[in-house]
């Protein structure tokens, strides 16, 4: 019997028992279903974890003060003010493959424009920070080096803080209030988004660092002429393992600290934060994935189930399809091609089903879900194999019957 | 040589009470052309005598020839090709598929034979003309009469051509009046050359039957020709009387 046939006599016997067909196909298409639409957000959610994470800037590393021992207490990382100007300025011209040093100091303030004001976090930062973070302003323009070496009382605004003081008005050029010290404003920074870790990127402003440490933040910065950290920039992924080695030995050096002396700094590779980030999402996508997989055996074991029933329903039409000269294997064929068919059908609604899940759930929580074509074949071409594997044991107990007794049977 | 030539043929069944003889040394030849019945009492070794030359079932000893091929040899698929090309099968209970029309249940054994679907339809077309039923070709089984359903079935029995006609108990279920219709459209198509066996309970439709045999224990216990093979006129007139 030619394969066209068959699914076309397979379909005239699921029709036939429509509503028994299409509970049977319930399994496939829900276990389908779970599986598009977990894997469409599960890379959905991978996808917004990596985006995050490159809004941080490629090939990005941090360097933060290091916990320093007073008197007995080890105080906590980052409670020394041990990094300085001239750190950066080190690391920027004697390590290789560095683009960029951006030496920082940040704090809380309230910000008053007019009558609005609004709570925000404040940055220190020289010209490196924009270059490394791979972040510009979307109007107005940034500092100038004059500017950063004066320690101007200029600001540049992100998004959030100039929608909420000022909101459709044009900040640029107008005067904001910080801790009394008026600045005028130069520039609004191009929306960043929320970070990795679920913070309002635009909810900042940014000033010279010297500005920063003379007038706002205070702190002991302005003593010393430390930083908080500084952010260091590679060229080249390749370049970040050596290159924070060669960077822990020229601070070890500059900070004097000898043989066994614990550093009083740390160095964060953040694109390896970035990485552990994303191969979680992954794995979590897997596993729900895994989980949904395991619906699908279910559903298989639910065709065997509806197969075995069918078998025995049709023991007659067997045994007269043997007796007018089908083969045994003519039998297992037929049956096989029904319960894959019934499979088939339940994997392509189950795609529908999964894709229009995935899409909703992308609506509703605002994520980007990922429909691929990978996952639509893997699923429609499982639940082939679904049917085949669940279908072969009632197919085999089918082939086998004895036509003699199977005409028999009422 | 005979179309049908059985020697020493038997069945034994191994059952947990023991072993049970259903079919004991049967030596028959059955030729070309004729009208056979097959009767004797329940448990007489008539059905598995009729499954043994059905090539359903395998004998545990003898030998089967059904036109010239040694039957006891084959395997399943061949049994399976056999039943296909040679042998048509007519049952008490009909057995139409249910969910198909007249025509394709007829179509149904050349779809094991790889026929072509436009020759199938055609043949089964003919085939349903020929036990009169051709303008019911688009009917299922639940829209035709117990009659008109056992036609159905002696055409998909014919629609291969085969060398021989195995009907079983095939008027059982009918009414007496049907019954007889039946039985002589059985007749005309043997007057057209179909070799028939069939197996009744019926000693009417037995006496219709050019030949007689007559099972009991597993034996044949009366063989007896009623119309000779050649006279094919006196089967007619007898019928017409």
């Amino acid at each position: 019997m030619r394969l066209i046939e068959a699914i076309r006599s397979a379909l005239s016997a699921i029709l036939a028992n429509a509503l028994r067909s299409l509970l049977t196909m319930l399994g496939i298409v829900i276990g389908v279903a779970a599986v598009i639409a977990m894997v469409a957000i599960g890379s959905g959610a991978r996808n917004l974890v990596d985006q995050q994470i490159r809004s941080l800037g490629a090939n990005l590393v941090i360097v933060t003060p290091g916990n320093v021992t007073q008197g007995g207490a080890r105080l906590g990382a980052g409670a020394a003010s041990t990094l300085t100007d001239e750190d950066a300025e080190a690391i920027r011209n004697e390590i290789d493959g560095v683009v960029a040093a951006a030496p920082f100091v940040q704090g809380g303030a309230q910000v008053v424009a007019g009558g609005s004001n609004w709570g925000t976090r404040i940055y220190g930062v020289d010209l490196d920070w924009f270059s490394a973070r791979e972040w510009d302003v979307a109007t107005g323009r940034t500092f100038d080096p004059e500017e950063i070496r004066r320690g101007d009382i200029a600001v540049i605004l992100g998004q959030t803080v100039a929608r909420n003081l000022f909101g459709d008005e044009d900040p640029v050029d107008q005067i904001v209030r910080v801790r009394n010290v008026p600045f005028r404003v130069i520039g609004v920074m191009a929306p960043k988004g929320q970070s990795a870790f679920g913070q309002d990127q635009d909810d900042v402003i940014f000033v010279p660092l010297d500005a920063g440490r003379r007038r706002v933040i205070g702190r002991n910065y302005a003593k010393d002429g430390s930083v908080g950290s500084i952010f260091v920039k590679f060229a080249n992924e390749e370049d970040i393992e050596t290159g924070i080695e060669s960077m822990t030995s020229l601070l070890r050096q500059r900070h004097r600290i000898l043989g066994e002396q614990e550093d009083d700094f740390s160095i964060r590779n953040l694109t390896e934060i970035a990485n552990t980030a994303s191969a979680s999402a992954n794995t979590l996508s897997m596993l729900l994935a895994a989980v949904a997989a395991v619906s699908l055996l279910v559903g298989g074991i639910g065709i065997m189930n509806i197969m075995l029933v069918s078998v025995t329903e049709r023991t007659r039409e067997i045994g007269l399809r043997l007796a007018v000269g089908a083969r045994p294997r003519d039998i297992l064929s037929q049956f096989l091609i029904e319960a894959t068919t019934l499979s088939t059908i339940g994997g392509a609604l189950g795609v529908g089903l999964g894709a229009g899940a995935a899409y909703l759930v992308a609506q509703l929580a605002g994520w980007p879900s990922l429909v691929s074509t990978n996952a639509i074949l893997l699923a429609v071409g499982f639940s082939a194999l679904v049917g085949i594997f669940f279908g072969f044991y009632p197919a085999q107990r089918a082939a086998r019957l004895d036509p003699i007794e199977a005409l028999r049977r009422e | 040589m005979a179309l049908i030539e059985t020697r020493d043929l038997g069945r034994t069944y191994e059952l947990d009470a023991g072993r049970v003889v259903a079919l004991d040394r049967v030596s028959l030849d059955i030729e070309e052309g004729d009208f056979v019945a097959v009767m004797g009492p329940s448990g007489s070794g008539k059905s598995t005598f009729m499954n043994l030359i059905g090539c359903l079932d395998r004998p545990t000893h003898g030998h089967y020839r059904l036109a010239g091929t040694a039957v006891e040899s084959l395997d399943a698929n061949g049994l399976a090709r056999l039943r296909n090309s040679e042998i048509g099968f007519v049952f008490q209970q009909f057995n139409l598929l249910p969910r198909v029309d007249a025509l394709n249940n007829v179509a149904l054994p050349m779809i094991y034979a790889g026929t072509d679907r436009r020759t199938r339809q055609e043949r089964a077309l003919q085939a349903l003309g020929r036990v009169g039923l051709a303008e019911r070709a688009h009917h299922r089984p639940m829209q035709l009469s117990g009659g008109q359903q056992q036609r159905v079935a002696i055409a998909r029995a014919l629609v291969n051509n085969p060398s021989l006609l195995l009907a079983d108990e095939p008027t059982g279920a009918l009414d007496s009046r049907t019954a007889a219709e039946i039985l002589s459209l059985f007749q005309e198509l043997n007057r057209e050359g179909v070799t028939i066996v069939l197996v009744t309970h019926d000693a009417d439709v037995g006496r219709h039957a050019r030949r007689l045999v007559r099972f009991k224990d597993g034996r044949v216990i009366e063989d007896l020709r009623q119309t000779p093979l050649d006279a094919r006129d006196l089967v007619a007139a007898e019928t017409a009387a």
